[in-house]
């Protein structure tokens, strides 16, 4: 009886996959939630916690905008993303070139080499960083974020640029340069117009990645004004001992979802980095 | 105008020699061909001349001067790659004007001179396109537009016809060679194929294992091959080469006819025949077979003209012969060939 | 006939410049990241390294060199060999179980079906959140009070009545009892790094020609056959790619386990980066914090090491 089966098959996939999906994103249903349930509904442990059993409310929203700094630590993260954004294309997009192109044998080594320092893990290195910012006087600063975040941005970046600028055909450079162009004008008339989605995804993965971080933030600031959104919703958002739930939960939703959004866009990507070509 | 001159020219990969030490001089507005099979160095000398490789050693002149080490937009060489590298982001038009945009050429002198280009090729109605739109015809019109829009003293191509179809091929030969005519620049032209040489070719500089083993013109090259290796790259089938002790004996299979046929007035060899094979090619027939006593036969081809009707059976022997006239000798070690070239 | 002439530069005898020349080129345009990454990641490692061999504080910061005498100390603590545990405990429970989950789920994606953007958006969620942000929703969804999942098992009598599957009690204290709160994080951590190695194996099953398997078909093998004797064996680089981008994410993890429960109770879920950043951020005691960090770096160095040899190893046809 195919058809049975094959019913069977589909819906034990849609079970799968509605199960992943669950799971993946329940936390996140929870903060839609408990964003818009009123402290009375949300602290009752009778109450179905997935309904709204009393009517939906805006306080948490305007507590978070208006009583917390939160709209700074967004404005903080924004402008740490874009630094770091900057200096990352500024350095990863002529590295990863010059590996790309130009070196070799001894290109690619260095290429992964770079690649591999992404793996070093920022908790070893915060204790003598939060020295050198200290030293530099950037403590409390949101300069110390913008100085180190590129650690984890440059390496990775410029390892996903090596494989995208690979795809350039060389004979097009050649032509350039045949036609008329030095090879640094080849290289920014012709070769970087053509990368405009490399460049693209660069861009939005420092930022992200800068928008994730948590662990250097923790160590570097501990001034609440300063604070980025990725610290300052887990450890602001609290009143002597007690959470404020509610505006927690519109905070962490607030500062996930866009960014989650885009992200998914680019993963392809980023996977194509992280399996180091592996995969063509 | 257009003389190109290379000396001594040489360029390693680590152990491999890919060009090693190679002399050539272009005549002026001559139609160059470079062949030989994979790997022999006609690319990376290509290349050299472009400027996009450096030589390791050698010296390069364009036009009296020493561009040995000088970047490609300073040769005043256009290029056609086999890809035709077309800009993929831009349209046609830009792509023809890249060259004068990129050395500062005003708007209106670029749209005058484009436009001469794409009517010279008959691309003009194509300006708005881009790349990915055309045909590969198309595309190889508007590389060689491209090329030729800033007049440049060499043209160098680089397989420019292995993309297209074969029957679009031999329209496109026709056609690339009467413009070359035409425009009386200075051509070398990169290629493998040996039909393809022979018909585009004023000289062909026959490449192998990065070194020039003969330079001449088509008629020099197959009538009198300098080695064995030209012998039997040029001709499709090869030179039949015969073991005779110190010396090679060669002879092409059009040469090797029914002993009835064969017209010497020098004199003939004669060479019983046993065939083991026919193909019938319409035009032509190729009769495959052995030459000599059973211990050391040798695998001989015969080429039989259409028009001659006579019946052969595979496993019969036939008398067959070739004039004296035609044969040639090389020397067994070295391949060298023997005597002088065409009286 | 000739077209309207055009000056030619290069016939007066400029040589080219620097943006002509490759090699210069190349290496000027990789200084920047190089010295960089030198400055910023190499020397830190290396003070790293100075300060575990110092009795540097926050309070004296100098370095002055006394030996081992810091990794002595940490072997002998007790919380330290207990974050050690807990650390190689945690990565290797959470990532083998998201090996499997991640190929299934991966096999699954392989199909068509409607609605894929968005099955793909929430599987990936936990990835492409802000991790420390995504915590904060499983901090409240295993609240000692309001959990929502131990509303769910009430509701359906598993709990909160006598006699009930999992006790008597209103709450099961998933953060408050070491058991629970150690299943807690490696929960956490599963639902964290899940996305991620799907997408990576999905890329790499979708890789695999599909005339392979269609030979293997026609060939008379069975779908199990076909799975164990070309899809495993052709994946299994990208699978231990996957498995290992996990295993470093989750050894060097410290955001779950300080949002959850910042080490506790009881330092029962500390692990080597939390215990590092309490010793050595909080606690000011910079040399054993350096000391306990840098134990992660053998293994961190064999993961990188295998990575690059799985990745060697990948293409087939």
């Amino acid at each position: 009886m195919p058809n049975v089966r094959k019913l069977a098959g589909r819906g034990g996939l849609y079970a799968l996959l509605g199960s992943f999906a669950f799971f993946g994103a329940f936390p996140f249903y929870w903060m839609v939630i408990a964003t818009f349930k009123t402290d009375h509904d949300l602290f009752s442990p009778l109450n179905n916690p997935f309904l709204f059993n009393e009517p939906p409310t805006l306080d948490h929203l305007k507590l978070l905008i208006f009583d917390t700094h939160f709209l700074q630590y967004l404005l903080n993260t924004l402008w740490v993303g874009l630094a770091v954004v900057v200096i990352t294309l500024v350095v990863a997009v002529p590295a990863a070139y010059s590996l790309a192109r130009w070196a070799r044998g001894w290109g690619e080594m260095l290429g992964i080499g770079i690649f591999l320092t992404y793996l070093v893990p920022p908790t070893i290195l915060f204790i003598p960083l939060s020295r050198f910012t200290s030293f530099m006087g950037l403590q409390e600063s949101l300069w110390s974020l913008i100085l180190v975040y590129p650690t984890f941005t440059i390496p990775f970046c410029t390892w996903l640029l090596m494989g995208f600028f690979k795809t350039i055909p060389k004979d097009i450079e050649e032509q350039a340069m045949i036609d008329g162009l030095s090879r640094f004008g080849a290289m920014s008339k012709v070769v970087l117009p053509l990368s405009i989605s490399g460049i693209l995804t660069v861009v939005v993965f420092a930022f992200t990645l800068s928008m994730h971080e948590f662990i250097y933030a923790l160590t570097f600031i501990s001034v609440s004004m300063k604070k980025t959104v990725s610290i300052g919703v887990p450890t602001e958002l609290v009143r002597g001992d007690v959470f404020q739930w509610g505006s927690l939960m519109a905070g962490a939703l607030i500062a996930s979802l866009p960014v989650a959004v885009v992200y998914t866009f680019f993963l392809d990507r980023f996977v194509a980095g992280f399996t180091m070509g592996a995969v063509k | 105008m257009g003389c190109v001159e290379i000396r001594a020219l040489s360029k390693r990969f680590g152990e491999v020699r890919a060009v090693d030490h190679v002399d050539l001089a272009t005549n002026e507005g001559e139609f160059l061909v470079l062949l030989g099979p994979s790997g022999c160095g006609k690319t990376t000398l290509l290349r050299m001349i472009a400027g996009i490789e450096e030589p390791t050693a050698g010296e390069l002149v364009i036009d009296g001067r020493v561009v040995t080490h000088l970047p490609p937009r300073m040769r005043n060489i256009a290029m056609v790659f086999q890809s035709y590298a077309l800009y993929p982001h831009m349209t046609v038009y830009k792509n023809i004007a890249f060259p004068l945009r990129a050395r500062g050429v005003k708007k209106e002198a670029v749209r005058k001179k484009v436009e001469w280009a794409a009517g010279m090729f008959k691309i003009g109605r194509l300006l708005d396109r881009k790349p990915r739109e055309l045909s590969g015809g198309e595309r190889q019109r508007v590389a060689l537009a491209r090329a030729m829009v800033r007049e440049p003293s060499v043209f160098l191509l680089d397989e420019p016809l292995s993309n297209l179809d074969a029957l679009l091929r031999t329209s496109a030969r026709e056609e690339l060679r009467q413009f070359q005519r035409r425009m009386g620049v200075t051509t070398i032209y990169v290629t493998h194929d040996q039909v393809e040489a022979m018909g585009l070719g004023d000289r062909i500089v026959v490449m192998n294992q990065g070194k020039i083993r003969q330079i001449g013109t088509p008629m020099e090259i197959y009538q009198w091959p300098a080695d064995t290796f030209v012998a039997t790259f040029v001709g499709s089938p090869p030179m039949n080469l015969l073991d005779q002790g110190d010396t090679l004996l060669g002879f092409r299979p059009e040469t090797f006819l029914p002993a009835d046929a064969v017209e010497g007035s020098e004199g003939v060899v004669t060479y019983p025949f046993e065939v083991t094979y026919l193909e019938y090619l319409g035009a032509e027939r190729l009769v495959y077979g052995n030459v000599g006593e059973k211990s050391h036969a040798r695998h001989v081809v015969s080429r039989l003209p259409g028009s001659l009707i006579l019946p052969m059976e595979a496993g019969k022997t036939y008398p067959f012969a070739v004039a004296s006239r035609d044969l040639r000798r090389f020397d067994k070690k070295s391949g060298l060939c023997r005597e002088g070239g065409p009286s | 006939m000739r077209g309207p002439s055009v000056s030619n530069p290069a016939a007066d005898g400029a040589r080219g410049g620097i943006l002509d020349r490759e090699g210069a080129l190349a290496k000027l345009m990789i200084a920047p990241a190089i010295l960089y990454i030198v400055a910023m990641i190499g020397v830190p490692f290396v003070l790293a390294v100075l300060y575990s061999l110092s009795d540097a504080t926050t309070g004296d910061p100098s370095i002055k060199l006394v030996g081992l005498r810091n990794f002595a100390a940490a072997l002998a603590d007790p919380v330290f060999r207990l974050s050690l545990w807990n650390t190689v405990f945690f990565t290797l429970a959470s990532q083998c179980i998201v090996v499997l989950l991640s190929r299934l789920l991966a096999t699954a994606l392989l199909k068509t079906f409607r609605g894929k953007w968005l099955v793909r958006f929430l599987i990936m969620l936990p990835w492409t959140a802000p991790i420390s942000l995504g915590t904060i929703g499983w901090l409240w969804m295993l609240d000692s009070i309001f959990s929502p999942i131990d509303w769910v098992l009430r509701y359906v009598g598993l709990l909160g009545v006598p006699g009930a599957l999992l006790g008597a009690g209103t709450n099961l204290y998933y953060l408050g009892i070491p058991g629970l709160a150690i299943s807690s994080i490696i929960l956490v951590d599963v639902w964290r790094i899940l996305p991620l190695a799907t997408v990576i194996q999905l890329a790499g099953l979708s890789s695999i020609p599909k005339d392979l398997l269609e030979a293997a078909e026609v060939d008379g093998a069975s779908p199990w056959r076909r799975t164990l004797m070309i899809t495993i064996p052709l994946t299994l680089p990208i699978t231990s790619i996957a498995f290992l981008f996990g295993v470093v994410f989750t050894f060097t993890d410290l955001v779950v386990v300080y949002v959850l429960t910042r080490g506790g109770p009881v330092h029962t879920t500390q692990v080597l980066s939390s215990w590092t950043f309490f010793k050595g951020i909080e606690g000011g005691d910079l040399a054993q914090g350096a000391a306990i960090s840098l134990f992660m770096f053998p293994v961190l160095a064999a993961v990188a090491i295998l990575i690059l040899r799985m990745a060697r190893r990948t293409e087939v046809v």
